[in-house]
């Protein structure tokens, strides 16, 4: 066990787990969050994604020693149902989700790409989200709400 | 927003876009309290029964106007909560945000059995569930207001929960007032009359889904995220080879692990508990079991043949006596055999559950967080795996990852069960993704079908044969088999085997499981209640013991068994060079049946011409139609798809470009949302149609992840989705969840067909079966 000092959401925490935790047991445990989710704990569906400096990773084999000090944000990061971030708001208008368990996944990457490409294609989009998995295949609504919130940004 | 607000919108023909309150928030006007959360209201146990027929099990009218339901129905992601708030706020004519919904909890709410299998509409909607209760509780508010306002019930209008006299709107009295935080007393009432369709301005509407905010935001509270005050977690360690027994487990191995780890064994259930998660992990991954040799698996490679050589229970649906006279007179007899595999239910999330047990016997009670599909058979379970009396448990409902069935959530219920016992604190279990795969879900089970048929000099069919194999082992566990599902069996509950018995012919006929096509007539004795032509028809299904746990995955047998007759149904077309479109529709005569294939294809431009399509080249990439239909489960949701493929017949990877799917299933409680659920059915059916197989080798299933169980993912072509809706409003409410799925493996093979002249009879619509479709070829 050692102390870590996490920086997540814009506020530090203070944790005392094994260093080799995966960051996301931390996060669901420690921390009481309900964004990333536990899918598969193989790296292999998204479910567990998190920003760490603006980037996705998968916080289900991502040691809790490695994310010390740097700049973690899930989607409770991004707003609240009563603030809700665009991409967000995108989700609802396109009302694309079923289940909703997949979401940390297709949301960040998708958010990621899009910042980056705010005139990103259709199969661009897709292709951003490569490997991730939506089980109740929630994808045509997905990808309309991820068109819909590289639309606000050009705007 | 006020109340008043929110009604002045939705009566403005706003209630699509939900309802904002302040600009740009999410919240749709609902309120807060969703179904079974963890705060348990009640006083503890013994819990009393809560009757099905009584309007207070349902619902519950305060001082403040607030209206509670309880329901037996529950939320899965699959939106039904939205239409239960809707079917609320229309029968009692009450805004959304006045209303609290709690769904299956056996303490609170009504036991209607298990939430799947497409029948959330019929229960709910049909003369003993929540609508009826509803519809019970308006009468007697508006008898009550007759008599407080002396007037007529017939001169009285309600509005927003307050009923007023219609001549005179200031002479008026609340529910809450007429209720007085009082009970009804009454039972529900065939006689109250339901709001007619016709009249209906929220069901039918496309209103927002009152979950989704919660949860693009992180903010809801799944099964997997339960929070219990002094929880612990566990992990299940489980055999390495199917049947391995428990020879020894060696305590001291986990002997210098952090978390105070704890070992569980009870004959062949082996678990850990930790402080942590993670150190429950690595106490699993740590512990040194001994186990037996498992039993020796038939080969995959000659499975289909070892299924028909089994002992077998048998069934027919339907035994017109002629059918193999018909099929002597024919001019032509077709015939063909299909193959269809195990496949998962592969949820997104491995299950999870929170239970906290105190004791054992008559004094000993528990509490379960389960996203079981059902809360009261798992409650009675349960109470046999534990030996606590089913009074004294109570299970509560809280969503996981969509489930399409029977996957991990009740193994992993009793699995948190028995380690809580153990060590006397609530503790949390969540499968690792292997343990979900392997040795927690229940496969949708493999199916072997022979399909033969006789056609006269017209070209019209007047035989329909169908026999097939497919096999069962365990299932939805209940009181009475809680050894059904993998962990009762493993600690020593027994599952029952498959007996074999000889077929009876049957009393009435009952396509539950659409072993009967769709263009037979369905005739039993003088009645024939099938949605087609053919009279001589016989279909006869045989259940083999299952060397793998089974139960219902998504359209279950229902899928298998359509994709063989609508496969079949091609063929047959082929073979007497009928357009596939015009061809269903001569033998149809169900006239539901016959609009939705209408409504598909003409949405879909259908091309009339027979298969394959003339012009293709033998090489390069070709592009073909191909289209299926079904009635779901014989009454249940009228459906059809048309898909549109490329193959390339180098690599023989098939490219599905679009999907047309249309359905019919009553009236629409709304419409947004049932194109929701054909979407994710139309893909979930593509993934399973060309990708999806359980594999084992001779001792274990290694089918373990998502690499070595293969569906489709985001990256991968993304088909075109249409959806076609067709509204009846003066039918009863069907099924939505699971028609369009049934469809598609057919729908995809017939397109190939089309395209290629190469016909698939065996799913998954591998690359090397697309190349020997294609080598088989006449040439």
């Amino acid at each position: 066990m050692a102390e870590f000092s996490l920086k997540v959401n814009g506020r530090s925490h203070k944790v005392d787990v094994d260093p080799e935790t995966p960051l996301l047991f931390v996060l669901m445990e420690d921390l009481r969050l309900n964004g990333p989710k536990f899918g598969c704990g193989l790296s292999q569906c998204g479910s567990c994604t998190v920003l760490l400096d603006g980037e996705p990773i998968r916080s289900c084999q991502f040691p809790t020693s490695d994310a010390a000090g740097l700049d973690i944000l899930t989607i409770e990061g991004l707003g609240t149902t009563e603030n809700p971030h665009p991409i967000q708001t995108a989700f609802i208008e396109e009302q694309a989700v079923q289940c909703g368990f997949c979401i940390s996944g297709i949301m960040l990457y998708g958010k990621t790409y899009i910042d980056k490409n705010p005139n990103a294609t259709r199969e661009q989009i897709i292709d951003s989200l490569n490997g991730l998995l939506c089980r109740c295949y929630t994808h045509t609504r997905m990808i309309r709400a991820l068109e819909r919130y590289a639309r606000g940004l050009r705007a | 927003m006020t109340p008043d607000a929110l009604s002045a919108l939705e009566r403005a023909g706003f209630s699509r876009r939900g309802f904002l309150k302040g600009a740009g928030a999410l919240i749709v006007g609902y309120s807060a309290g969703g179904g079974g959360m963890i705060q348990a209201q009640n006083s503890g146990p013994p819990y009393p029964a809560v009757p099905l027929n009584q309007v207070d099990s349902w619902v519950v009218i305060g001082r403040d106007e607030r209206i509670t339901v309880y329901s037996g129905k529950c939320e899965f992601g699959q939106g039904f909560s939205t239409v239960q708030y809707q079917l609320i706020a229309e029968e009692l004519s009450v805004p959304f945000d006045r209303i609290s919904l709690i769904f299956c909890d056996t303490a609170r709410t009504p036991d209607q059995g298990v939430t799947s299998g497409s029948q959330s509409h019929f229960a709910e909607f049909g003369p003993n569930g929540l609508r009826q209760a509803l519809a019970t509780a308006r009468a007697a508010l508006f008898q009550k207001a007759s008599e407080r306002l002396n007037v007529p019930m017939d001169e009285l209008t309600v509005q927003d929960g307050m009923i007023s006299v219609t001549a005179d709107p200031a002479k008026q009295v609340s529910y809450g007032s007429l209720v007085a935080g009082g009970r009804f007393n009454l039972t529900l009432d065939a006689r109250a009359q339901p709001k007619n369709p016709a009249e209906y301005r929220i069901l039918g509407d496309s209103v927002w889904r009152h979950d989704l905010p919660e949860k693009v935001t992180g903010q809801f509270e799944y099964v997997q995220n339960v929070r219990v005050p002094g929880m612990l977690h566990g992990k299940a360690v489980r055999p390495p080879v199917v049947g391995a027994k428990v020879v020894s487990v060696d305590q001291n191995s986990v002997r210098g692990l952090s978390g105070n780890v704890r070992v569980v064994v009870k004959n062949d259930f082996v678990g850990v508990v930790a402080d942590k998660e993670w150190q429950a992990i690595k106490a699993a991954q740590t512990l040194r079991v001994t186990w037996s040799q498992g039993v020796t698996l038939p080969n995959q490679d000659e499975f289909y043949d070892y299924m028909r050589r089994q002992p077998t229970r048998d069934a027919y649906v339907v035994r017109a006596p002629d059918v193999d006279d018909m099929l002597k007179q024919a001019k032509s007899v077709v015939s063909a055999t299909y193959l269809h595999p195990y496949q998962m239910h592969g949820s997104l999330a491995s299950s999870c559950a929170v239970a906290d047990v105190k004791g054992t016997g008559a004094s000993g009670t528990a509490t379960i967080w389960s996203a079981t599909q059902g809360v009261y058979p798992q409650r009675d379970s349960v109470a046999v795996v534990i030996g606590i009396p089913r009074e004294n448990i109570r299970v509560i409902f809280v969503e996981g990852s969509g489930c399409y069935g029977i996957n991990g959530a009740d193994t992993v219920s009793y699995d948190a069960a028995l380690l809580s016992q153990a060590v006397g604190k609530p503790v949390r279990v969540q499968l690792t993704r292997r343990d979900e795969m392997v040795a927690g879900e229940n496969y949708g089970p493999a199916y072997v079908s022979d399909l033969k048929a006789g056609v006269d000099d017209r070209g019209q069919i007047i035989a329909w044969d169908y026999e097939a194999w497919t096999l069962s082992k365990g299932g939805r566990p209940n009181a009475n088999n809680p050894g059904n599902i993998i962990t009762g069996a493993l600690v020593g509950l027994p599952t029952p085997p498959i007996v074999p018995a000889a077929g009876n012919s049957p009393n009435n006929f009952n396509n539950g499981g659409n072993a009967a096509s769709s263009y037979g007539a369905g005739c039993v004795g003088a009645t024939c209640s099938g949605t087609g032509t053919i009279r001589s028809e016989r279909a006869l299904t045989h259940t083999i013991q299952s060397p793998f746990y089974t139960g219902p995955l998504r359209s279950p047998n229902r899928l298998q068994n359509t994709f063989a007759h609508e496969s079949f149904m091609d063929e047959v077309a082929a073979s007497v060079k009928a357009d596939p479109v015009e061809y269903r529709l001569r033998h149809l005569s169900d006239a539901r049946l016959i609009d939705v294939v209408n409504a598909a294809a003409q949405a879909a431009n259908w091309e009339t011409r027979p298969s394959p399509k003339p012009g293709n080249s033998r090489t390069g990439v070709v592009s073909g139609r191909g289209i299926a239909c079904v009635l779901y489960e014989g009454d249940n949701g009228y459906c059809a798809l048309v898909a549109e493929v490329e193959v390339d017949q180098a690599s023989g990877i098939i490219t599905v470009k679009r999907l047309v799917a249309s359905q019919d299933s009553g009236p629409i409680s709304n419409p947004d949302g049932m194109r929701n659920q054909m979407e994710g059915g139309a893909l979930q059916g593509m993934s399973r149609a060309l990708r999806e197989e359980v594999r084992w080798n001779d001792e274990r299933i290694i089918s373990a992840d998502w690499r070595t169980y293969n569906i489709a993912r985001f990256g991968e072509y993304l088909p075109i989705v249409e959806t076609v809706l067709v509204n009846r409003l003066d039918v009863p409410q069907m099924g939505a969840g699971e028609c369009t799925i049934t469809v598609v493996a057919a729908a995809i093979g017939n397109a190939v067909y089309d395209a290629t002249g190469g016909r698939l009879r065996q799913v998954p619509f591998t690359t090397a079966r697309v190349l020997a479709a294609l080598r088989a070829r006449p040439s």
